[in-house]
C-alpha cells in the first residue's frame, strides 16, 4: 500500500481518534486503578469487540442483529471448554468418580468425555474454533436469512428466536455444557496461571491490542469500497442490486465480521473473567450489547468503544448504590438514544462539540466576529435515514 | 418412546396433551392476537407487549384482592369486571405510549424495538417496586375450580375450558371488528394504502392511536386469563415474548387466520413432545422447526397478497 493510499483510509481526525482512545485504554485507565477495577474495565472491554460489530452490521450495513451474544457466547464457551480441560487433568479431579472429565459431567453420571469435547485438548484448534465456529454459525444464519431478501425487524426477531434457542439448548443440556452455572473454575493456560495479578494485566493489554486490531479492521472496512457499497446498500438496497452488486453477499460478509469480533470479545471475556454461562448468550445480554452500541453512535467505531465504556461504568456504579433504579435508568437510555440523540455520543460530538468548538477557536485566533463557516457535513448526512431500507 | 405403553394409555396421554396444549394455544392466541395488530397491521415491534400482558394479569390480581377482602359475597364474579378493567386500563397505557413514543418512530421500526424494549425495562421495574419481586398468584373463585371427567384417564380442567371459550369469544369479536366493521376498514385500508386512506378522509393518526391502543387492551386481557393458569411476576412477560413474535411471523404477520393456525401447530408440538422428552428439549425442538421453516419460507404460512 503507498502512503497516500494508507492516509486515505486513515485521515488525520481519525488519526487522533485513535490516539486519544490509545492513549486512554493503554496509559490513563491502567494508571489511574488498581488492578479489580482495570481487569472491570476488561470485561467491559471485551463488550466493546461485539458493539465494534454491530457499527458495523447496523450501523452500515442496515442489518440490526438482536443475537450478537450467541457469538459472544461461542467464543467464550470454545475458550472456556479449553481451560476447564486443563483444569480437570485426572490428578486435580480424581476424588470424581471418573477422574479426567469437567466436574459437572461427573454430577451429571457422565463417564466419558463427549466427542465434541475432545478436540479442546490443543490450543492451536481452540483458538481457530473460536474464530471459525461462530464464523461458520453466523454464514449458515445469514445465507439462509439474506439469499431469501429476509431483512429489518424479521431478520432481528429471528436472531432473537436463534438466542433463546441456544440458551435453552446450554440450559437444559448441563451435562455436556455446565448448564445454568456455565463452566466454571477456570485456572490455568498452558499451566499459566491466569487468577494472578500480572497474569491479568498481562490479559488486559492482549485484550486491549486485540481490539486495537479490530478497529484498525473496521476502520479498513469502513473506508474502503466496501464501506460505501454497505452504505448505499443500507439506504437503497434496490439500486445496488440493479447496479450488479450481490447484496446479500456483503450483508453475510458484515454479519459474519460483526460474528467473528464478537467471538474473539467472548474468549477474550472467558480469560478475564474465569467463567462463562448462558447468561451472556440470552436476549437480555444480545440486546444490552446493541444500548452500548446505540449510545456510542452506531455510526461510529469509536462512539461505540466510548459507549461500552460508559454504559457499563454506570451500570455497575448504580447497581452496587441504588439496584432499584439500574433497570429504570436503563429503560431511560434506551428510550432516550432513540428518541432524541440516534446519532449517539458521537453524534452528538460531531453535531454540537465539533462545531462549537471551531466556532471558539475562530473567534479567539481572527479576535473578531468569526464570518458564517460552514462547519461540518450538512447535518450528519449519513443518520439522515437510518433504517429506511427497513422500512420498505 | 412410544413401545412402553399400550394403546389406550397412548390415546388418552396424546389427549391429555392435546389438552394442555389447548391451553397454552389459547394463552398464545390471546397475545399473539394483540401483537398481530401492531405488528401486522401497523409494523410496530412492540417489546413490550409481554409487559402489557402482566399489567394485565396484576390488575386481575388487584381486583381480586379487593373483591375478597370488600364484596365476598360477589367474589365469583370478580374475573368479568377484572377482564374488562384490565383491557381498559392496557389500552389507555397503550395509546399513552403510542402518543409520547411510538408516532415518532414510525419510520424506523428498529429504533421502535428499541426503545420499547426500554420501556419493558421500567415497567418491570414499577412492578418489582409496586408488588415485589415474587411471584403472585389469585385464588380462583370455587366454580371455576376441579374438572370434567371425560373417562377414567382423561381429566379436562374446568379453568382450561373457561380460558378456551374466552379465547374463541375474543377471536370472533376481533374477526368481526376487523372485517365487517366501519372502524376495522379504516385500519385494513391505512394498512395498505397510508397517503391514499388520508386522502379519502380517514384519519389516520387517530387510526393508528386506536389500533396500537386495542392491541394493547388484547394484551391486558390475555394477562387477565393468564391469571387462571399460572403465577405472575415481573419477567414473566419476557419469557413469552420471542415465542409470540415468532408465532405471528409464523403465520405470516399480516393475517389473522394464519396467527391462530401457527399458535395452534406450535403450542401442540411443544406440548405433546413435552410429555415424550424433557420440556427444554420440546421447546428446542419446536423453535428449530419453527425458524428452519421460516427460513424456507420467511414470509410465514398465510401470506397476505399485498402491493407495494
Amino acid at each position: 500500500m503507498s502512503r497516500v493510499e494508507i492516509r486515505s483510509y486513515f485521515p488525520k481526525s481519525d488519526l487522533v481518534n485513535f490516539a486519544v482512545l490509545a492513549c486512554l485504554i493503554l496509559i490513563v485507565l491502567p494508571l489511574s486503578m488498581d488492578i479489580f477495577r482495570l481487569n472491570l474495565v476488561g470485561k467491559y472491554l471485551t463488550y466493546a469487540f461485539v458493539a465494534l460489530g454491530l457499527v458495523l452490521c447496523w450501523g452500515y450495513g442496515g442489518i440490526l442483529s438482536l443475537g450478537q451474544g450467541i457469538f459472544f457466547g461461542l467464543g467464550g464457551y470454545c475458550m472456556a471448554m479449553f481451560l476447564k480441560l486443563e483444569a480437570s487433568d485426572p490428578e486435580s479431579t480424581k476424588i470424581q468418580s471418573t477422574p479426567g472429565i469437567p466436574d459437572f459431567m461427573d454430577w451429571n453420571q457422565l463417564t466419558e468425555l463427549p466427542w465434541f469435547w475432545e478436540p479442546f485438548y490443543s490450543l492451536p484448534f481452540t483458538i481457530i474454533a473460536v474464530l471459525i465456529v461462530p464464523t461458520i454459525f453466523a454464514y449458515i444464519i445469514g445465507v439462509a436469512m439474506f439469499k431469501r431478501r429476509v431483512g429489518g425487524v424479521y431478520f432481528a426477531i429471528i436472531t432473537q428466536a436463534v438466542a433463546s434457542i441456544l440458551t435453552i439448548l446450554i440450559i437444559g443440556q448441563q451435562g455436556y455444557t455446565g448448564g445454568v452455572n456455565g463452566i466454571t473454575d477456570l485456572r490455568t493456560l498452558l499451566g499459566w496461571d491466569i487468577r494472578t495479578d500480572s497474569a491479568k494485566y498481562f490479559l488486559y493489554y492482549l485484550n486491549a491490542i486485540l481490539l486495537f486490531a479490530c478497529l484498525f479492521f473496521a476502520q479498513w472496512v469502513r473506508k474502503s469500497k466496501l464501506g460505501r457499497i454497505l452504505l448505499a446498500m443500507r439506504e437503497r438496497e434496490d439500486r445496488v442490486r440493479f447496479s450488479g452488486y450481490d447484496v446479500s453477499n456483503f450483508k453475510i460478509f458484515v454479519f459474519c465480521l460483526g460474528a467473528a469480533f464478537s467471538a474473539i470479545g467472548g474468549a477474550m471475556f472467558t480469560l478475564q473473567v474465569g467463567f462463562m454461562s448462558p447468561s451472556f448468550v440470552g436476549i437480555v445480554p444480545s440486546i444490552e450489547m446493541v444500548i452500548f452500541c446505540a449510545v456510542g453512535g452506531r455510526m461510529s467505531i469509536f462512539g461505540a468503544i466510548y459507549g461500552t465504556l460508559l454504559v457499563n461504568w454506570a451500570k455497575t456504579t448504580f447497581s452496587e448504590s441504588f439496584p432499584e433504579l439500574w433497570l429504570f435508568a436503563m429503560g431511560a437510555l434506551f428510550i432516550g438514544v432513540v428518541m432524541a440523540f440516534p446519532g449517539g455520543l458521537a453524534g452528538l460530538y460531531t453535531d454540537k462539540v465539533l462545531p462549537f468548538c471551531k466556532k471558539f477557536i475562530q473567534k479567539t485566533r481572527s479576535g473578531k466576529k468569526p464570518q458564517q463557516i460552514k462547519v461540518g457535513p450538512p447535518k450528519n448526512d449519513e443518520l439522515a435515514s437510518p433504517d429506511l431500507a427497513a422500512v420498505k | 418412546m412410544f413401545a412402553d405403553y399400550t394403546t389406550t394409555e397412548l390415546v388418552s396421554i396424546f389427549a391429555m396433551q392435546g389438552f394442555a396444549g389447548l391451553i397454552l394455544f389459547s394463552v398464545f392466541v390471546l397475545m399473539a392476537l394483540g401483537l398481530a395488530i401492531i405488528f401486522g397491521q401497523m409494523g410496530v415491534i412492540n417489546m413490550a407487549h409481554g409487559e402489557f400482558m402482566i399489567l394485565g394479569a396484576y390488575i386481575t390480581y388487584i381486583i381480586s384482592n379487593l373483591f375478597s377482602s370488600y364484596l365476598p359475597g360477589l367474589f365469583d364474579l370478580y374475573f368479568f369486571l377484572a377482564m374488562i378493567v384490565a383491557f381498559f386500563a392496557t389500552a389507555a397505557l397503550g395509546a399513552l405510549v403510542e402518543w409520547g413514543m411510538i408516532r415518532h418512530l414510525y419510520r424506523r421500526p428498529l429504533d421502535t424495538l428499541l426503545a420499547t424494549w426500554g420501556l419493558s425495562l421500567i415497567l418491570q421495574q414499577i412492578y418489582r417496586s409496586v408488588f415485589g419481586a415474587r411471584e403472585v398468584g389469585v385464588s380462583l373463585p370455587d366454580w371455576l375450580m376441579g374438572s370434567v371427567p371425560l373417562s377414567d384417564m382423561i381429566e379436562i380442567p374446568i379453568n382450561g375450558l373457561f380460558v378456551m371459550g374466552l379465547t374463541i369469544i375474543i377471536s370472533v369479536s376481533i374477526y368481526l371488528l376487523m372485517f365487517r366493521s366501519r372502524w376495522g376498514s379504516q385500519v385494513r385500508a391505512v394498512v395498505q394504502n397510508r397517503p391514499m386512506a388520508a386522502a379519502v378522509g380517514i384519519n389516520t393518526e387517530k387510526t393508528d392511536r386506536r389500533t396500537f391502543a386495542l392491541g394493547c387492551g388484547i394484551a391486558g386481557i390475555a394477562g387477565s386469563a393468564f391469571t387462571m393458569i399460572g403465577s405472575t411476576g415481573p419477567t414473566a412477560g419476557q419469557l413469552y415474548i420471542v415465542d409470540t413474535f415468532l408465532v405471528v411471523v409464523f403465520g405470516g404477520a399480516q393475517s389473522l387466520v394464519g396467527t391462530i393456525a401457527s399458535a395452534f401447530t406450535i403450542s401442540q408440538s411443544q406440548s405433546t413432545m413435552e410429555f415424550f422428552l424433557s420440556g427444554s428439549m420440546a421447546k428446542v425442538l419446536t423453535l428449530l422447526v419453527v425458524v428452519g421453516i421460516l427460513m424456507l419460507r420467511p414470509q410465514g404460512l398465510f401470506a397476505l397478497k399485498m402491493r407495494h
